[in-house]
């Protein structure tokens, strides 16, 4: 049997790649796709856990979080296809209109 | 060496190396089909944990579903030639490496401190459909219907954004 802190430690890992290319790409949706690597990172925490408790809650949890995902992504996508119609380039440092 | 382990190792290579391989590529496509293999690994992960009704919906609906989603997009984006020009934030994006270690140590100076150690209880879950579907249903009911409300308002915020003004 695999132990728990396997899976914990490399959903942190996960986790840590995904932040890095939020940081790092300019590309929204690459930004998005890494933001997707994070919330899988830590789904997989969830059902860890779920499992080292004995209990279900971990992957009601996951559950929930595929639903905000699914519903994210599809209006995450939805903007940035309204972007490109505006703007017809596509570049998250460029995107600075509400800066005060 | 178990079985459960070595298949633990060669998910985990397989998770990590997608995942970076994302982060690194500059063309988008190869970063969603990259994507795709992140999402069916942890899938595969999903049913290790004996947790198959989440792999069922991990491979549906995100290696299926958001992944043909981002597919569309790329297509109808073409941003294949982003990233090229010179980066205005240069410095910055440097600093996201060390930023990034610092994540890393902060993470893993918490999972040293012991409070996640301990073997997975004895008698494992059972994941199947039945188990989380009367957890849904009868402690999770308010948070399952609200879920429904949250695809609906979804599904008109995507319509109303990206109708085509007519008038």
């Amino acid at each position: 049997m695999v132990p728990t802190c396997w899976y914990v430690g490399l959903s942190a890992g996960l986790f840590v790649i995904g932040a890095l290319g939020v940081l790092v790409r300019r590309n929204p949706l690459v930004i998005f796709m890494s933001i997707e690597i994070m919330l899988n990172a830590a789904n997989l925490a969830f059902v860890a856990f779920g499992q080292q408790h004995g209990s279900m809650d971990g992957q009601a949890l996951v559950f929930f979080v595929l639903c905000v995902a699914a519903a994210e992504v599809a209006v995450g996508l939805a903007i940035i296809v309204a972007i490109f119609r505006l703007r017809r380039r596509l570049s998250v440092d460029e995107l600075s209109l509400m800066r005060g | 060496m178990t079985p459960a382990v070595v298949t633990f190792w060669i998910l985990a290579v397989l998770a990590v190396g997608s995942a970076v391989g994302l982060v690194l590529r500059r063309n988008p496509i190869h970063g969603a089909l990259f994507l795709v293999v992140h999402l069916a690994t942890l899938g595969a992960f999903f049913l290790q944990m004996r947790a198959e009704f989440l792999a069922a919906a991990q491979v549906i609906v995100y290696a299926g579903a958001i992944a043909v989603l981002f597919v569309f997009a790329i297509m109808v984006l073409i941003p294949g030639k982003e990233e090229t020009g010179p980066d205005p934030l240069r410095a910055q994006r440097w600093l996201a490496v060390p930023v990034g270690g610092l994540l890393l140590v902060v993470l893993a100076v918490m999972l040293r401190s012991g409070l996640f150690r301990g073997a997975p209880a004895p008698g494992t879950v059972p994941g199947g459909v039945a188990a989380i579907g009367r957890q849904l249903f009868t402690d999770y009911l308010y948070p399952f219907e609200v879920t429904s409300v949250l695809l609906l308002a979804a599904l008109v915020g995507v319509i109303a954004l990206t109708k085509r003004r007519t008038a």
